[in-house]
């Protein structure tokens, strides 16, 4: 599985593994949207500190996601991306999802 | 210019081929000692422009993603990635950032964007009916 779902009270915590192109984002889709719509969490946390590769497909996945959670009137936040994975968050402005974790705080957007 | 070494590859436009084609010519230019950052920029842009012919240039059908890569004197990689697939009729527009037309809203538009930040250069050439072809240049500079 390149995906591991933790499921509390109030977050959903996805650890994904591995590459993310356009190939598996589909799965990855499916598999976190069936977590959040089985537990309707106040947080979405995508881990991203074992994902080795990330081209816009993995831009992808987080705006679905945000936009999801937006609905529910959630939150979302991204959690240990890697160096190369940030510079691609970068491109799509998503860094501001990113930006807590190096103040080392937590914040959510 | 001739280069100092070069590699054809052909595979069906499948998305499972999409790991594939990024590793194979991350592997090839890997000779030129690129540092871990040039390496992930070039995997990156390929992923890219083979994902579009993939999704845009052959949509439905299976059709056949030709990458041909050149190494020049002086560490510059240079990586043609093309498809005879349905081609752009508005290339400023596909290029655009964000522009995308994939309506599921799980599409980024951000393929060129990334192709040209990532890479040294990018050139664009299509035809409707015929398909695209993608260049991509970089100077491995870490080197030495």
């Amino acid at each position: 599985m390149p995906v591991e779902i933790d499921i509390d009270e109030k977050t959903v915590t996805a650890y994904i593994s591995g590459e993310i192109d356009h190939h598996n984002a589909a799965g990855l889709r499916n598999e976190i949207d069936e977590a959040i719509e089985f537990a309707y969490p106040e947080i979405l946390i995508l881990d991203f500190g074992a994902v080795t590769f990330m081209d816009s497909s993995g831009i992808g996945l987080v705006m679905g996601r945000y936009k999801l959670m937006k609905n529910l009137s959630g939150k979302i936040a991204i959690e240990n991306a890697p160096k190369s994975i940030k510079k691609v968050m970068r491109m799509a402005g998503i860094e501001k999802l990113l930006s807590a974790e190096e103040r080392k705080e937590k914040a959510f957007v | 210019m001739k280069p100092i070494n070069e590699m054809k590859l052909t595979f069906e436009s499948r998305s499972c081929n999409e790991g594939f084609a990024r590793s194979a010519v991350a592997s090839f230019i890997s000779v030129l000692d690129p540092n871990v950052e040039e390496l992930s920029d070039i995997k990156t842009a390929v992923s890219e422009a083979v994902t579009n012919s993939i999704v845009h240039g052959y949509k439905e059908s299976i059709g056949t993603v030709y990458i041909h890569v050149k190494i020049f004197e002086g560490a510059k990689v240079c990586i043609i990635i093309r498809d005879k697939g349905c081609g752009i009729s508005d290339i400023g527009k596909a290029m655009e950032p964000l522009y995308t037309t994939c309506e599921t809203g799980e599409r980024a538009g951000l393929g060129f964007s990334i192709m040209e930040s990532f890479m040294d250069k990018l050139k664009v050439r299509s035809k409707p009916g015929k398909g695209t072809s993608v260049t991509l240049e970089k100077s491995i500079v870490s080197k030495g």
